[in-house]
């Protein structure tokens, strides 16, 4: 079941020349309506008219943060103030947050966007759909609000916080969707159990995670902790919010919207575009939005992109679940490394919450890896052999995993620095 | 007839041992035998003390991961070929051992060696049926 069949299944000509026709559109305000955009084109001598193919796009400059915090708050709208009916901001760890703005068409869209993921997760006008997120200044909460209306579902606005109350309004009004982050999807799953409910006394069906990256791992744990079938949701306010991309049924990647969207990997070093299943940046343009268009906006987010058909109908393309940030980006040997690589192939090699250290150095010009890990009590074995066992399972998960050869220590729990309950991950040397 | 032996994961770093040794003098808990299995990054620090359930969360409070094993306590003849024949009883059972050590207690002329086995309960069945003494946990604290 797609939510609007006619987008979500066009065809890739057909939606070829749908993007190319409203990414000149959108090319052409921007250009008469935001200096930044104007002034950066006319540096690279490109008017609107130069873009005459969807691969012209790439003559565009790349758009950042620094962007928009540069033009903060209202300096990157597209439209008069009076056009604007809501602003957001994301939570900026250091100084100004980032201000976005909506126009009433932006918000009906972004309204049109959830819908098709609350639909993606088996979500109809019967459905109670209760959104988790916060509501205020953040995305997440509002985002999902109206989304939900316009499916026309029942909507429960729980918000985030008070656990237990939200489990019992979750058992008492048959909740069937859950809207919310993983790590708080995992705190309702602990409150449960806390409570003493199964997750059959309760008629969730599908969860939609997001708003941080999460693993598969924690994928499994949250479906048997919560008898769901538990679907990441992509998005980012800068580009609108919650529901640029979505999982369908198949969990093989999240549909972005290309209607809305165009995606474009690229190496995050040389800003070289890559080919398809390459992995490196995420870049997005928006083609549909009125209040804060961003042309081939840096995202930051590590993903790889598929234009293979999907079981599910939708001919929109994928991408892979979130890797990373670029920011925590290491080059070892010349192979791109994400710490949560590492993470995972811990995982797989049997600690579920792993404490690690990377250490990176070179070496007579060779880098090379390390990896502590603390020892935690589900590792800890009472026979020398089998903790040899663990450390060689480690070596081959992140063998299996990057291709790469890397040294493992295993050290005492809590050894490795906490900064704010967090481990830190990296050590590069190599920069020191 | 099992006793609850207590491992702990140790850093092969100076002073993590008597990190550990602090932790059981300050809970008053006695050590009746002590053995480290090390490689060149870490040991694994084994222990029969007398109050194991104590010692356990002690030890966890101070963050070492700690797991407890059930071992055997065997007496053996302080002479000649006394160990030899609890040794060639569990291998005619077929029975392996993973390690041994032996205690700090003795009981009078009689030794006491630790064994961790692959068959606990079949190792019991054939030690005592060859009329080898096995201790529990209060016998040894007895002594
Ligand atoms: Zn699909």
């Amino acid at each position: 079941m797609q939510w609007n069949k006619v987008r979500e299944c066009m065809s890739r000509d057909q939606l070829r020349s749908y993007q190319f026709e409203k990414l000149k559109e959108t090319i052409d305000r921007v250009y008469h309506n935001v200096e930044s955009y104007r002034q950066k084109m006319q540096e690279r001598g490109i008017i609107p008219e130069d873009i005459n193919s969807l691969e012209d796009l790439k003559l565009l400059p790349f758009t950042t943060k620094q962007d928009l915090r540069d033009n903060y708050p209202y300096n990157m709208f597209a439209v008069p103030l009076e056009e604007i009916i809501r602003i957001h901001a994301s939570s900026g760890t250091t100084g100004k947050p980032t201000v976005v703005g909506y126009t009433r068409r932006d918000i009906a869209n972004w309204a049109e966007l959830i819908a098709r993921c609350l639909t993606m997760g088996g979500g109809k006008r019967e459905s109670v759909v209760q959104i988790s997120y916060g509501y205020g200044l953040f995305t997440g909460g509002l985002g999902f609000h109206y989304g939900a209306e316009k499916l026309g579902a029942v909507v429960v606005p729980t918000s985030g916080g008070n656990t237990r109350r939200q489990v019992m309004l979750m058992k008492d009004l048959k909740t069937e969707i859950l809207a919310c982050t993983p790590s708080y999807a995992l705190c309702i799953a602990e409150t449960l159990e806390e409570m003493g409910i199964k997750h059959e006394e309760l008629n969730l069906k599908a969860g939609i995670f997001g708003a941080e990256p999460w693993s598969d791992n924690m994928r499994k744990e949250l479906e048997s902790k919560l008898g769901l079938k538990a679907l990441d949701i992509y998005g980012l306010s800068e580009v609108i919010g919650p529901g640029v991309a979505c999982e369908c049924m198949e969990q093989q990647g999240l549909h972005i919207f290309e209607d809305f969207f165009i995606p474009e990997i690229i190496d995050p070093i040389t800003e070289e575009p890559l080919p398809e299943g390459e992995r490196g940046e995420l870049v997005i343009t928006t083609i549909d939005k009125e209040g804060l268009p961003v042309i081939r906006y840096k995202t930051r987010d590590i993903t790889s992109i598929s234009y293979e058909h999907c079981p599910c109908g939708r001919t929109h393309a994928r991408i892979e679940k979130l890797l990373g940030r670029t920011d925590d980006m290491l080059i070892i040997r010349g192979v791109n490394v994400f710490p949560s690589q590492i993470e995972s192939a811990l995982m797989i090699a049997g600690d579920a919450e792993p404490h690690y250290l990377i250490i990176v150095d070179r070496k007579d010009n060779l880098d090379s890896m390390e990896v502590l890990v603390e020892v935690s009590e589900k590792l800890f074995a009472d026979e020398v052999r089998k903790l040899e066992e663990v450390r060689r399972k480690i070596i081959s998960s992140i063998y299996t995993t990057l291709g790469i050869n890397v040294n493992v220590k295993l050290v005492e729990p809590h050894t490795i620095e906490r900064t704010e309950g967090k481990s830190k991950r990296v050590i590069d040397k190599r920069k020191l | 007839m099992f006793v609850k032996q207590i491992s702990v994961f140790l850093e092969n770093k100076p002073g993590k041992l008597s990190q550990v040794t602090d932790i059981l003098e300050k809970n008053d808990i006695d050590i009746s035998a002590i053995s480290i299995a090390d490689t060149t990054e870490f040991g694994i620090l084994r222990m029969i003390v007398n109050k194991p359930e104590e010692a356990v969360a002690a030890i966890k409070a101070e963050k070492f991961p700690v797991s407890t094993t059930e071992v055997l306590a065997v007496e053996v003849a302080d002479k000649p070929g006394g160990l030899n024949l609890a040794l060639q009883t569990l291998n005619e059972a077929g029975v392996s051992i993973e390690y041994l050590y032996s205690f700090i207690k003795r009981n009078g002329k009689r030794a006491l060696i630790l064994f961790r086995v692959e068959d606990p309960e079949k190792a019991v069945e054939v030690l005592q049926s060859a009329g080898i003494k096995l201790y529990t946990t209060e016998e040894i604290n007895s002594l």
